[in-house]
């Protein structure tokens, strides 16, 4: 295996999180909801997956154990602001806190542990090719599941009746309610699902990525995903451009580290995160609302009855 | 002509005893109320009055504190709008229930049941349209609709679903005249088919051009059912006031001078996503006179407020002056110290902070002027000053210094209206100084709005209420897309020549709405 091909598997590795925790979140926000745990959920999400995972032995078991994390914190968030019309900014804040203090208590007992890698997808023949046989066809099935995420959270969104109803609560939830649509219920749902993504996100970092659970170990990965949102004007398929171009980010920054530029290696590092912060500056700046924000985005609901 | 049924037989809707309270508040006290099939039924009240709260809970938006409410006879409870959408009940809403990002199509099928598709649905509303000559393109994004349109949406989405009863709250209250005449034609030719009509509106003329029946409350309760045909509209306008409300005054002898406040083609882009760009405006307001803007609501109006009062600066000086003297690039503060005032369209949270006292809330304007010594607050001298605005334009408010949120809509509008008049600005700048303002305060306020003009001031009065505008206005000009009309005495207008302008028919340029 060739450098190039090593380089090209890893962007691929470091974006697949990233992708599927920016989808849930994605879901979450088209219904009007903003969750800024993100970041929380998928440290539970880690955690609980290695936990399982080690203790089971099962990549299976902790894969679930991921998503059940992550859909917990969810319901949590939940209810706070939808059962209690709780300030959105503030509890999902206070959701990345919890869940990273709670995940390094989950995780204490597995610091040292490790998980043997994942069998890859082999499909024989179409891997061979060169360059893009390994990189399109001997993935994990981690990777085909985001891939095929993507696909069904567009086709959900644009095609789908219920996708239709899901958007029309985030652009005005006053108006959905005054029609008798279902305003708390769908959000539930999409609080969950925002939640069980992360959560798998997690889960995929500790199990394929790192292999192993450190405290701290999602990196911020979870604010990427907020941003890529964002920087994607919540569209599915600029997600996963979006997801690539960060996923790329990381890894290339560690190869110029390795190469030595002579720029500090904290520089390099900071180069995914700073990249965020210019993306949604240049977001703002050309347009007075963010471009494709769902109109009800953050705003507490509470029914008139 | 109308199939009128005579009010014999079972009823199609029955309300008895419907009441509705808030905390304190009775929004609803007792209602009674029926409609009989294919009729066309007036509900009549000033603003506050409970009309929104009823029919929200015939629509199943609001659960009733107490009272029945029986659908051809049979008692039903309405728990929810899907229930009152299956009972046959449609609703079109005063401020729409529309999804400004989706489509037309979308807009309608998300009201449907799920087993209308979205190429079912494009079929119908094509059927419908043509039927009603309710022209609408169904993959539109509802933000690039003028009102009418939209509101031409809300109509075919009821219609789609067969309605034995069409509720309309206030329809007319964003619509040209024209576009309001449409809507009457629809409505005879729905009623003339059976279908009942539930007729909101505050609007005298309307309702004696559509309905024969008329139900008028008065702060939740019900005053009188009448034939609108058969009564003067001095008598009705009574009973829905209490008492009768007087005219303004405005025949004192004037002699406007000078150039208060004078724009000078002045352009801005829009402001945010949806928002308007001002195109070359030029206007004159003069010492002495009353100049109202009128327009439909979208067309430019907010952003040239925030133009003139130095909300969005221009980008020369000379767009704009004030007393003479090139503003264009001043702030609000530099603006208020040449002599101007300025009344923005939203009460809470744009002219007043809901959570600060009365006392407090004089600091947003007073502050450039006075009540302020070196960076910090007089407080007596506020206080003063909220006393003097509360005499003299009768806010009647809780004891002592409330919060602004504690003051109804009426009260808030002449305490923050007030607060600029007793400035003794020599230029007044008011967006929508009447809007949801019940017909006492809005004599009090449009009294004083004149009073100021004749006193030797200018004031530019910005209002959707064309009444309004020919009540108090001594000159008029009409924005449409960001394009201001010529400015020309109000006795040269007709309703007709304003509703041309605001159609854009007039300027003879893009957006004509089919009529």
């Amino acid at each position: 295996m060739t450098t190039f091909e090593a380089i090209l598997l890893t962007i691929v590795t470091a974006s697949t999180p990233l992708l599927i925790a920016a989808l849930g979140e994605l879901v979450t926000e088209r219904s009007g909801v903003l969750n800024l745990g993100v970041e929380g959920m998928m440290a539970m999400g880690a955690a609980c997956s290695f936990a399982a995972a080690v203790t089971f032995d099962s990549t299976l078991l902790g894969v679930a154990a991921g998503m059940m994390a992550g859909a917990l914190m969810a319901a949590l968030f939940a209810l706070l602001v939808l059962g209690f019309a709780a300030n959105q900014t503030g509890s999902g804040l206070a959701l990345t806190i919890l869940g990273l203090g709670l995940s390094g208590l989950i995780g204490a007992p597995f610091v040292g542990a490790r998980r043997d890698p994942i069998a890859p997808v082999d499909i024989p023949g179409l891997s061979d090719i060169p360059v893009v046989g390994r990189l399109f066809f001997e993935q994990d099935l981690f990777v085909y599941a985001s891939l095929a995420l993507t696909i069904l959270v567009a086709i959900y969104l644009v095609k789908t009746r219920s996708g239709l109803t899901l958007r029309s609560i985030g652009e005005n939830h006053t108006s959905a309610n005054a029609l008798g649509l279902p305003v708390r219920q769908v959000r539930f749902w999409a609080i969950l699902f925002g939640g069980a993504c992360a959560g798998l996100a997690g889960a995929y970092l500790a199990l394929v990525y790192t292999r192993f659970w450190s405290p701290g170990m999602t990196a911020g990965r979870g604010w990427i995903a907020l941003a890529l949102v964002v920087f994607a004007a919540w569209r599915p398929a600029w997600v996963l451009v979006g997801a690539y171009i960060f996923g790329a980010a990381t890894v290339l920054q560690l190869h110029a580290q390795a190469a030595q530029f002579g720029v500090p290696s904290q520089v390099l590092s900071a180069v995914p995160y700073l990249a965020t912060i210019i993306a949604l500056l240049l977001l703002s700046i050309r347009h007075g609302r963010a471009i494709g924000a769902p109109g009800s985005l953050g705003v507490p609901f509470v029914p008139d009855r | 002509m109308k199939a009128d049924v005579p009010p014999s037989g079972t009823p199609l809707v029955e309300l008895k005893g419907i009441s509705k309270r808030y905390g304190d508040l009775l929004a609803n006290d007792g209602i009674d109320l029926s409609i009989e099939p294919g009729e066309i039924h007036a509900l009549l009240g000033e603003n506050g009055a409970g009309k929104s709260t009823l029919v929200k809970i015939l629509y199943g938006v609001i659960e009733p504190s107490a009272g029945e409410i029986r659908w051809e006879g049979r008692p039903v409870t309405i728990g929810s709008p899907v229930e009152a959408r299956a009972l046959g009940l449609g609703m079109v809403f005063q401020h729409f229930s529309l999804f400004d990002e989706l489509s037309v199509a979308e807009n309608i099928a998300v009201a449907l049941s799920s087993d209308w598709s979205l190429s079912t649905v494009r079929e119908k509303l094509g059927e419908i349209s043509r039927t009603y000559g309710l022209a609408l393109d169904a993959d539109r994004a509802v933000w690039t609709l003028s009102a009418g349109e939209r509101q031409r949406i809300e109509i075919v989405r009821c219609l789609l679903q067969n309605p034995r009863l069409l509720i309309l709250d206030e329809p007319t209250s964003v619509l040209t005249p024209q576009e309001a005449e449409h809507l009457f034609t629809t409505l005879d030719r729905l009623s003339s088919e059976g279908c009942a009509i539930l007729y909101i509106s505050h609007k005298l003329e309307e309702v004696r051009r559509l309905c024969r029946r008329a139900t008028i409350l008065r702060a939740g309760r019900v005053v009188a059912t009448i034939d609108p045909r058969a009564s003067s509209a001095r008598e009705i306008a009574a009973l829905m006031v209490g008492n009768a409300v007087g005219e303004v005054r405005t025949d004192a002898p004037h002699h406007p001078q000078g150039e208060t406040l004078k724009v000078s083609n002045l352009s801005m882009p829009p402001a945010g996503l949806h928002g308007q760009a001002l195109r070359d405006i030029n206007l004159v307001a003069r010492a002495g006179e009353v100049v109202g803007i009128a327009g439909v609501a979208g067309n430019g109006q907010s952003e040239l407020f925030a133009a003139l009062s130095g909300e969005r600066l221009a980008d020369r000086p000379e767009a704009l002056a004030i007393n003479g003297k090139p503003s264009g690039t001043m702030g609000i503060d530099a603006r208020r110290r040449l002599g101007a005032a300025f009344v923005p369209e939203e009460r809470l949270g744009h002219a007043a902070a809901p959570s600060h006292r009365l006392s407090e809330n004089t600091l947003i304007s007073h502050a450039a002027t006075e009540v302020s010594r070196s960076g910090f607050i007089l407080m007596n001298a506020a206080k003063r000053v909220a006393r003097s605005i509360i005499q003299s334009f009768d806010v009647r408010a809780p004891e002592g210094d409330p919060q602004a949120r504690k003051l109804s809509g009426g009260n808030l509008q002449k305490f923050v209206i007030g607060r600029e008049i007793i400035r003794k600005p020599k230029l007044l700048i008011v967006d929508q100084p009447t809007w949801g303002v019940d017909a006492g305060a809005a004599r009090l306020i449009r009294q004083a709005l004149v009073d100021l003009a004749r006193e030797g001031s200018a004031v530019v009065i910005v209002s959707q209420d064309l009444d309004e505008l020919f009540e108090v206005a001594d000159r008029m000009a009409v924005i449409h897309q960001g394009i201001l009309s010529p400015l020309k005495p109000i006795g040269e207008w007709t309703k007709e020549a304003v509703g041309l302008e605001m159609l854009g028919v007039a300027q003879a340029q893009g957006g004509v709405h089919a009529v």
